[in-house]
């Protein structure tokens, strides 16, 4: 069946999109009560967070829109060091989308959640003209526990630097996908809780945590870099990225060091407990692949002892991140 | 040939005549910084970029011409992604895009025709853009739009070739030249061994790793004048691609073109074929280059007679972000990579 815009009207047609599709697949007590507000339990310190998603196409390999919005939401909670506990998830629906699409996408943000270990307590769902898009916005709560603070502005001297696996994937999926190429890369679109709370559990000294997203490792890193007024030196030879990826941007012009993960974080932690926390990540979900490749010091911004044996400096991104003519 | 650390030790420690390389083609200046090249050698080896960038080269006018089309009724103009951000006299496509104007951002030319098709009331025009190695698929571009006889797509060309580029920047100063690979299998390693011959300069063909990059200027420390050396046989034959060239030969036929920072050059570019100019949108004439910033000296920077921190709009009002130059813009573009890898 295709979205109408009947079925943003409010009515009946909305209800029953609601009930077969998003509340179907989410149903929970506090969701299933339909309230206007949800009412939940928690105390403490609450960290929120919202982020909106737009992505064509709606399914690629690794993933689709829904899990995505719960991954991007989820993962902002734990680079805080919070346990993500709730997310909402409003979908803005073009005309013309295909129901058979949309429950799709809530199934795989359901599946997600469980996951994640989040669940879906509030919902919404507008139509629009258009051609059949969707667009999700979700936000999350999340609790920190007590004694946790990790910020960006705290990356200290001498602390190490820790990717939890290989680079660009999510970016050269979507890419690849757009431009019609047929590869074997799959977005790493991925909840990071497990690797986050094992490193919390084991008391790993964390300073910093950045999920790496849009503007890739390059634009996370110089943001931590102002914000604690400190440099990174990074050695390229130690960047896990797989030679598919690396091909691929090769042939492209697109920097790795630019291209957006789903999946990924860059950690700071104090270097006596750097191989520790890196051995906790490679033994958590997602995390194989895990490398330690540098240091912050006390330079300013970010520089790379690249693999032939020069140094270059790592800006973050800038522009769109657009393959080249030739 | 020395091994990797062999050669590296070499151009660290060189200390023979004064070496000025020029890199040729916009991947290797783009590798040069990526691999942090030109801090590995010897104060007495300089590199500098040359002109080997499609979108650094193309004049205002043709970008001027383009935002004139986007902003036509029923016209979309249709582009590679690097093209957008380049400034004509006065605006962008983007800031056309921005105002109104149609533009589609493709990755393949090919992605034109299915537009084409899918919208036949409407009208498309190709901005291509290139050198050697585009060209032979703009001409496979021409062919299917003849065959399938769609008459909504056309294009606005600003095509040119390497050897008349060579040797206009070929001053006194460049001791030799990393010729460009890409283009290289195209032409075959042939044409450079005819230009080391006329200009009297080492030519060597280089692929687009770092180490095969050190090789090359390892060799270009070695060669004498006029002799060349092709060391990315790999991709690059003596021949070249001669079906690429056959192609190319069909549709297109050498033109004058206009440069950014050389000028007006006598077959340094190429044309649609008269029997061809109906898949033209109007390429020829378009020569005029006046740029909105005075200060930008891209035109300088592209030719070698300065490095990109030469330019006193580098780094302060001309960034990736406010880029006054193609330079600056592309992701080829010299100045672009020299702020983005901090190349001194």
């Amino acid at each position: 069946m295709k979205i109408t815009m009947a079925h943003g009207s409010g009515g009946r047609a909305t209800s029953q999109l609601i009930n077969d599709v998003f509340k179907n697949a989410n149903s929970n007590p506090v969701l299933d009560m339909m309230e206007d507000a949800a009412v939940v339990a928690g105390s403490g310190r609450i960290a929120v967070t919202t982020d909106s998603f737009v992505i064509t196409p709606l399914f690629f390999k690794g993933g689709d829109i829904g899990r995505l919005a719960v991954c991007g939401t989820v993962n902002d909670l734990l680079m805080r060091g919070a346990i993500p506990k709730y997310i909402t998830s409003a979908y803005i629906i073009e005309e013309g989308a295909d129901t058979d699409d949309l429950r799709r996408i809530a199934e795989s943000m359901a599946e997600t959640a469980r996951e994640a270990g989040v669940i879906v307590v509030a919902g919404d769902t507008k139509v629009t003209e258009g051609s059949g898009n969707v667009y999700i916005n979700t936000t999350g709560v999340g609790f920190v526990p007590e004694d946790t603070d990790i910020k960006s502005s705290d990356c200290k001297l001498g602390d190490a630097l820790i990717v939890s696996g290989d680079l660009g994937e999510h970016h050269a999926a979507i890419m690849s996908r757009r431009m019609g190429i047929e590869n074997n890369i799959k977005s790493d679109c991925a909840p990071l809780g497990e690797m986050v709370m094992n490193m919390i559990d084991a008391g790993i000294e964390l300073h910093a945590m950045r999920d790496i997203t849009r503007g890739g490792l390059g634009t996370v890193l110089n943001e931590l870099a102002s914000a604690s007024g400190c440099g990174f030196e990074l050695n390229e030879a130690d960047i896990p990225v797989t030679p598919e990826v690396e091909g691929f941007a090769r042939i492209l012009g697109l920097n790795i060091m630019h291209m957006g993960n789903e999946g990924k974080l860059a950690a700071v932690v104090a270097e006596r407990d750097a191989e520790r926390a890196l051995g906790i990540i490679k033994n958590s979900r997602y995390g194989a692949a895990a490398a330690i490749i540098g240091r912050v010091t006390g330079g300013e911004g970010v520089v790379m002892n690249t693999r032939l044996g020069g140094k270059r400096v790592i800006t973050e991104l800038f522009g769109e991140g657009l393959p080249r003519i030739c | 040939m020395p091994d990797l650390d062999g050669i590296k030790r070499y151009l660290r420690e060189y200390d023979g005549e004064s070496k000025i390389i020029m890199e040729v083609c916009g991947t290797h200046t783009a590798s040069v910084s990526e691999n942090g090249i030109a801090d590995m050698l010897s104060p007495k080896i300089k590199l500098i970029s040359g002109p080997g960038c499609p979108v650094c080269v193309t004049v205002a006018a043709y970008i001027d011409r383009l935002i004139e089309l986007a902003m036509e009724e029923n016209t979309t103009v249709i582009s590679f992604g690097d093209m957008l951000r380049v400034t004509g006299s006065r605006l962008s496509l983007r800031d056309a895009a921005a105002v109104g104007g149609s533009v589609k951002i493709v990755y393949s030319p090919f992605e034109a025709i299915s537009l084409a098709k899918a919208s036949p009331e409407r009208r498309f025009v190709f901005a291509a853009v290139g050198f050697e190695t585009t060209t032979p698929i703009y001409a496979l571009m021409s062919e299917q739009i003849i065959n399938e006889d769609i008459k909504n797509l056309l294009l606005l060309t600003a095509l040119k070739t390497m050897p008349a580029a060579i040797r206009a920047v070929s001053g006194a100063n460049i001791t030799g030249f990393l010729a460009p690979g890409h283009v290289g299998v195209i032409t075959g390693h042939r044409l450079f061994e005819e230009l080391a011959r006329e200009l009297g300069k080492p030519f060597v063909t280089a692929g687009f790793k770092g180490e095969e990059l050190l090789a090359a200027i390892y060799a270009l420390t070695k060669l004498k004048s006029g002799a060349a050396l092709n060391l990315y046989p790999s991709a690059v034959t003596y021949e070249g691609n001669v079906r690429a060239r056959e192609i190319t030969n069909k549709y297109f036929e050498p033109c004058r073109a206009a440069w950014r920072g050389l000028g007006i050059i006598d077959g340094s570019g190429m044309k649609l074929r008269d029997e061809y100019s109906f898949l033209d949108i109007g390429s020829s004439g378009l020569v005029n280059d006046s740029v909105k910033d005075k200060g930008c000296r891209c035109g300088d920077v592209i030719t070698g007679r300065i490095s990109p921190r030469g330019c006193p709009l580098f780094g302060r009002v001309c960034t990736p972000d406010t880029p006054c130059g193609a330079c600056m813009v592309s992701t080829e573009g010299s100045c672009f990579h020299y702020y983005i890898n901090g190349r001194v």
